[in-house]
């Protein structure tokens, strides 16, 4: 994926649903959600790359990503406030 | 700890090995066949895991609680302030401290294995890694810390992180009321692993061995 891709604190992004299986660290539950980069952690090895033995692949920037909770969860029991931060690499978002 | 200073039986002690013991020991001496690893450099591991424990993070957060300036850096540079207090936390994954306020509180999980920040506090519990913890944990984690004894105010806004890559968390609690006073060791003995990673709060002596 040679896709160009960078966002900033603050910034709206959606989680994509790529047909991707195997050793891939973007839960299905948030994928296709939408939510806020919170932040920035920087430039990291891709796991998918790593898990099978590629290690001269392009580093990934890597987002921690914050959703509402009830944006997640159909009928979420809790306060409406209640959210879920998690890291995903940049190629799994795209902006929204 | 077992006898032989690590978490699984030998052959001839007398217990009986689980199919998951006997597969980890099959690939362990298949890997030292093969010359991928060495048996020091597999108990070197085990002596690096047994070093660390939840009384680390105890130790950060009782010194935290206490040095303002401290709390700054252990938020900031996690590994940093480790290293002050004489651990060793170096290695390729990065720490973020997340710190509970009244407004806020934090809790931690990893949904596809088991990630958990090691290198400071050892191995993780065994319902860390359990597929119902994994699974619950984002989805109703109000649930989850009600079964361990923690109920979060309904106007507290509950946080979940899930550590799905290259970086580990830790909760840095609330010092609890009550406590004014007391000494860092004291406080360290106030904080367990469970609020270290959130499912439950440190309390107050009195309530403590209540």
């Amino acid at each position: 994926m040679g896709r160009e891709v960078s966002f900033s604190d603050g910034e709206t992004v959606r989680v994509l649903d790529l047909d991707k299986s195997g050793h891939v660290r973007a839960p299905r539950y948030v994928r296709g959600k939408t939510g806020t980069v919170s932040h920035l952690l920087g430039k990291f090895k891709n796991p998918e790359d790593l898990a099978y033995g590629k290690y001269d692949g392009p580093e990934k920037e890597l987002y921690r990503v914050a959703f509402r909770q009830s944006d997640l969860w159909q009928g979420y029991e809790g306060n409406l406030d209640d959210t879920l931060v998690i890291d995903i690499y940049e190629h799994w978002l795209e902006g929204a | 700890m077992s006898e032989n200073g690590h978490d699984h039986p030998h052959p001839g002690t007398g217990r009986t090995a689980t199919p998951s013991t006997l597969r980890v020991r099959a690939m362990e001496k298949l890997l030292v066949e093969k010359g991928v690893l060495t048996e020091a450099e597999i108990q070197d591991r085990i002596s690096y895991m047994d070093s660390r424990s939840p009384a680390n993070g105890a130790k950060l957060v009782a010194k935290a609680w206490t040095d303002e300036a401290f709390k700054n850096r252990l938020l900031e540079d996690t590994k940093s302030a480790t290293f002050e207090l004489g651990m060793d936390a170096s290695g390729p994954v990065e720490f973020i401290v997340v710190e509970n306020t009244p407004e806020v509180h934090n809790l931690i999980v990893c949904t596809l294995c088991s990630c958990y920040p090691r290198a400071i506090l050892g191995r993780p519990p065994d319902w860390y890694k359990s597929f119902e913890y994994r699974s619950r944990a984002v989805k109703e984690p109000r649930a989850v810390m009600r079964e361990f004894g923690y109920e979060p105010p309904e106007n507290v806004e509950v946080r979940v992180h899930d550590s799905t890559a290259d970086i580990r968390y830790m909760v840095l609690p609330m010092r609890p009321e009550g406590t004014r006073g007391m000494g860092e060791e004291g406080l360290a003995e106030l904080v367990s692993r469970d609020s270290l990673v959130g499912v439950s709060v440190p309390e107050a002596p009195s309530h403590f061995n209540a």
